[in-house]
Parts: structure tokens; sequence; C-alpha cells
């Protein structure tokens, strides 16, 4: 059964949110500097040779395209070294699963927790691009909640590859070959549609780009019928891998 | 006696890893108010039995409830009843010694503020109250051990698991949590633990079982297990000049005064109900041994006896 409790996923979300608060100023503080960097390093400093990309300027073209990453890295981040360490070396989750929790309540509460970050840090390097000046539209508002999907999405997957993962020394190879790529390939620093047509299908198959697609479309409101699909596209994948790192985190602690 | 007031019944408990046997068919219960303990050499399946009953791993094959519950069935409502201590300690480090507590009071759904009026009654209870704000990194091993059975009492349970509670703790660390374990004891809560320390199991236990290779080979309170398996008194003879033919003159010279014996690469071990009974008779006869010990049987001798004395891990 998959059956998890909500009430059981929302304590341990609680308990991150509680560590989380405490080092909350710091981490939102980096958490400011990490986009400036990148604006200034990409926007003005490769902006100075591409004045526009698909009509827009460079720097507007970088930023609505970046601020995916931050939901994405947020929610990476938490659910593979955080979570492993927790799950691994302090056995968090030995503990936890003592108590009413169950193991399904566990791994629900770090993904929930993990896309809490998405929205915590997409929203601040959104702020961050405001200052900039290259949000153009309210419909950027909608940016959190498409955060909190993207967030589910990148926690489901990476919680998968957390609850296979034999050694901590794995993890580069999961941003080595799934991150990276994703971030370098995903229409954030070029636009798509100049790549070979190959590549161009093969990038619909990443999930990053479908965020990318949506929050440019919210940011500069422009927004049509076809970023339904990518909606969708987010929708249902984090659906149907939802249930795999439980299952696969049951087997490994559970048995 | 009553199969509904039972804290822990089982029956044909099995647990399989594929081939592998962890545990063979066990069946016990568990009585109200004792402190029941289960012993045994590494591997015996102490610790998968203790999950069993935690609802942490489901059973292979058997019977098993808890508090008059099904494990397979409602593990969530058993647990909110229980109290564990885990083999290895869980604290979380990104937490103070407090904070473990307070949060982990919200996992059994207890509002914030009991949670904090019980963590600081048991950071008291487990003479930790000063170290409240602390790290769990800058804790001694004991001290964590206690955080440890603090965190276990907070849902103030009916019935508290201890896996090698004292293992790794120094004599002054065992005695303070043995005298804490013995105070809960006194105020009734039903207590099951494992260990490798016969004098835990003597100090803490009513009763125990010893477990090797995943089955149960003997029950008993502890001191009729020490009378029932080794007898009283235990006789140890040391440097004699060759054991080739010693064991066979001393056996002959003692005949029924000893239970029983074992020869070991370096000595003879009599069990007896008449240890100096048995010396006398050993040096009527003229047997020289450099050293012979005379001391009371203990849980050690059972255990030894029972489950071999050959390494296990």
């Amino acid at each position: 059964m998959l059956l998890f409790s909500p009430k059981g996923a929302y304590r341990f979300w609680q308990r991150n949110a509680f560590i989380f608060r405490r080092i909350f100023p710091e981490s939102i503080a980096v958490n400011f500097l990490e986009p400036v960097i990148y604006l200034l390093a990409m926007g003005f400093g490769l902006g100075a040779y591409l004045t526009t990309v698909g009509g827009l300027p460079y720097l507007t073209f970088v930023a609505t395209g970046l601020v995916a990453t931050a939901a994405m890295f947020g929610a990476t981040f938490e659910c593979t070294y955080n979570a492993y360490v927790q799950m691994y070396y302090e056995k968090v989750y030995d503990g936890a699963i003592t108590t009413p929790l169950g193991i399904e309540d566990v791994v629900v509460g770090e993904i929930l927790w993990g896309a809490t970050r998405s929205v915590l840090y997409g929203t601040v390097f959104l702020i961050v691009i405001a200052l900039f000046g290259t949000v153009r539209s309210p419909l950027a508002l909608l940016i959190p909640p498409l955060f909190f999907l993207s967030g589910l999405m990148f926690s489901v997957i990476a919680m998968t590859f957390t609850a296979v993962n034999p050694n901590i020394d794995f993890f580069p190879f999961y941003f080595a070959l799934f991150v990276t790529p994703m971030f370098m390939f995903s229409g954030i620093f070029f636009p798509l549609d100049a790549l070979p047509a190959w590549v161009t299908t093969a990038t619909w198959f990443t999930p990053l780009s479908h965020v990318v697609r949506l929050s440019r479309a919210l940011t500069l409101g422009a927004l049509e019928m076809r970023h339904v699909s990518d909606l969708v596209w987010m929708l249902v994948v984090t659906v149907a891998m939802f249930p795999l790192p439980i299952l696969l985190m049951r087997r490994r602690l559970v048995r | 006696m009553d199969l509904s007031r039972r804290v822990v019944n089982a029956h044909g408990l099995v647990k399989r890893y594929g081939t592998l046997v962890a545990v063979d068919g066990i069946s016990f219960a568990v009585r109200p108010g004792e402190c029941f303990g289960f012993l045994g050499p590494n591997g015996a399946g102490k610790t998968t039995t203790m999950k069993m009953i935690y609802c942490v791993l489901p059973p292979t094959d058997g019977q098993l409830s808890v508090l008059g519950m099904d494990v397979r069935a409602q593990g969530r409502a058993i647990k909110a009843r229980l109290g564990v201590v885990t083999q290895d300690n869980t604290l979380d480090t990104a937490l103070s010694v407090r904070e473990n507590l307070v949060i982990f009071a919200r996992y059994f759904d207890l509002p914030w503020q009991v949670a904090r009026r019980r963590a600081d009654a048991l950071l008291e209870f487990v003479a930790l109250a000063d170290r409240a704000k602390d790290k769990v990194e800058q804790l001694s091993g004991g001290m964590r051990r206690r955080l440890m059975v603090a965190r276990a009492l907070l849902p103030e349970p009916d019935l508290l698991l201890l896996d090698e509670p004292t293992t790794g703790l120094d004599p002054q660390a065992r005695q303070l949590t043995w005298e804490k374990l013995r105070q809960l004891k006194r105020t009734g809560v039903t207590q099951i633990l494992t260990t490798q320390y016969m004098e835990e199991a003597a100090a803490l236990c009513d009763r125990i079982v010893i477990m090797d290779q995943g089955r149960i080979v003997a029950e008993g309170a502890p001191a009729d297990l020490v009378r029932q398996h080794v007898g009283r008194d235990v006789v140890e003879l040391r440097g004699f000049e060759s054991l080739d033919e010693a064991p066979a003159r001393v056996l002959g010279a003692v005949g029924d005064l000893a239970d029983s014996h074992e020869v070991l690469s370096d000595q003879i071990i009599l069990y007896t109900q008449d240890g100096e009974g048995l010396l006398r008779r050993i040096s009527e006869r003229g047997l020289v041994a450099e050293a012979a010990t005379l001391r009371r049987a203990t849980l050690e001798d059972v255990f030894l006896k029972l489950t071999g004395r050959s390494l296990r891990d």
C-alpha cells in the first residue's frame, strides 16, 4: 500500500521547517546573492555582445529563464544531499518511523519540504530579477505556485535517485549527467529552436525546459495555449513518478 | 494467562530475507508490568524481533500482536503507544537536546505546549536538564543514550522497547541508565530489552529468553535458568601440565559431584551444586591444578553453555 498520512507528512515537513527557520536569514541572503552574480555575469557580460534574443534584451531573456533553475536547485539539493545525510548517516528516518509516522509520511514530508524550498528560493530569485526590471506582467504572481509544482516534480525525481543511491559519492553523477545538461539545454541561455531539430525534440523530455517556458511566459505576460502542454507534462510526470521514491525508500529501510 | 492482557503475544513468528532466516518461528508472551529480555549473541535475531514488535519490519509468517493489536494491520495505532530506543542512536543532530524532544513529541501529535512541558520534565528525569541547549554532538555516549530513553518516554508509552540500551557505555553511565529503567519499572511501564550483557539481563529482567540462530533456546527467570542449566557453583581448574589426561582423571575423581563439565584449551570447567565439596574431593585425590577458582554460576554460564563458545561475528 502506498497510503501515507497527510498529517504524518506534515509533521515531518514541520521538522524541516523548524530547522530551516534558524538558518533562514543566512540562507536567504546567499539566495539573493546567487542570482545577482548570474545576472551580472550573463546579463551584462554576455549581454554586451548579445543585445537581443528572440526580440528580448539578453538580460531579460536569461533572467526570466534562470528563475526556473532556482526552483530546480532548491528541491534537488534538499532531496539529494540533505535527504541522504539524514537518511543514511544521521538515521533521522529510522528514528521518525518508530513513532506513528510511517516511512511513507517521511518521504512525502521530505518531498513537500523540497517543494517548499523551491518556492522560497524561486520567489527570492523572482524578486531579484524584478529589481533588475525584467518582470513585465502581474502574471508573475503565479510563479510561486508554479514552483510548488515544479518543486514537487524535481523532489520526486531526486528522492527516487536518493532511495536507490548506494553511496553519497554517486550524487555527482546525478548532477553531471542529469542536472547540468538540463541546466544548459532547457532554453535558459539560448533559444532551443536554434538547435538541430533532434536536439530540440530531445529537450522536450527534460523537466526543466517546461518550467523555463512557463516561467518566461508568466514573467513576460506571454501566456499561450501551447503552455498548457507544459503544465500537463509536469503534472503527468509528477503524479506518475510519485509512488516511486516511496516504494524504493520502503524497500531500502523497512523490509 | 488471559490472552488479551498480554502486552506482546508472538506465535510462530518468522522473518526471512530470501533464504536467510533471521527469526525462525519463535513464540513468547510479555506480561503487563514486567521487564522481558532477549539475550543472545550477534545475529541471533534479537533486533529483528524487536523491529517486528515496534512495527517497522513486517513479519514473514506467524502471529504477532502488541497491546492487543495486530502489527500487520494496526502499526500506526501501536506505534502511538510505544517508546522505542533503537540500537543505533537516531538523534537529530540538526537540533538541540531539548528540540530533539520537542520535535519528536510533535510526531506523536502532542501540542507544542505539552511537548515542551514533557521535554523539560524528561530532561530532568534523565539528568540532562543542564544540557538542554547543547547540540547532540556535544553529548557523551552515555548522555546520548539517556536522551534516547527520554525521547522514548515522550508519548508516556504503555510499552518501552530498548534495543541494547547500554552497549558501549562506561560502567558509571550504565549504572545510571539501569537506575532510571528500574525507576520506570516501578511506575508500571512494561519493558522489553535486548542485551549482550548478562549482568544487565540479571539486573533488570524478570524473565528472559535466550536466542540463538533465530530460535529461542531457553526461557525463564534469570535465577531459574542458572539453576536449571548450570547449577549453583562453577569450579574452574587451570594450569595442568597436560590437558590430555587431566580431564579423565578429574572427572573420574569428582564423579557425580559435577552435574556437567566443559573442557577448553586451557581449563576444565565443572558445574555443580556443591563447589566446596568438589574442590575438597579434588585435593583429597591429590590432583594438582595451578589455579582453582570457585564462583557462583551466572547467566553467562547459561548463555555460553546454550549458545556455544564460537565467535559469531
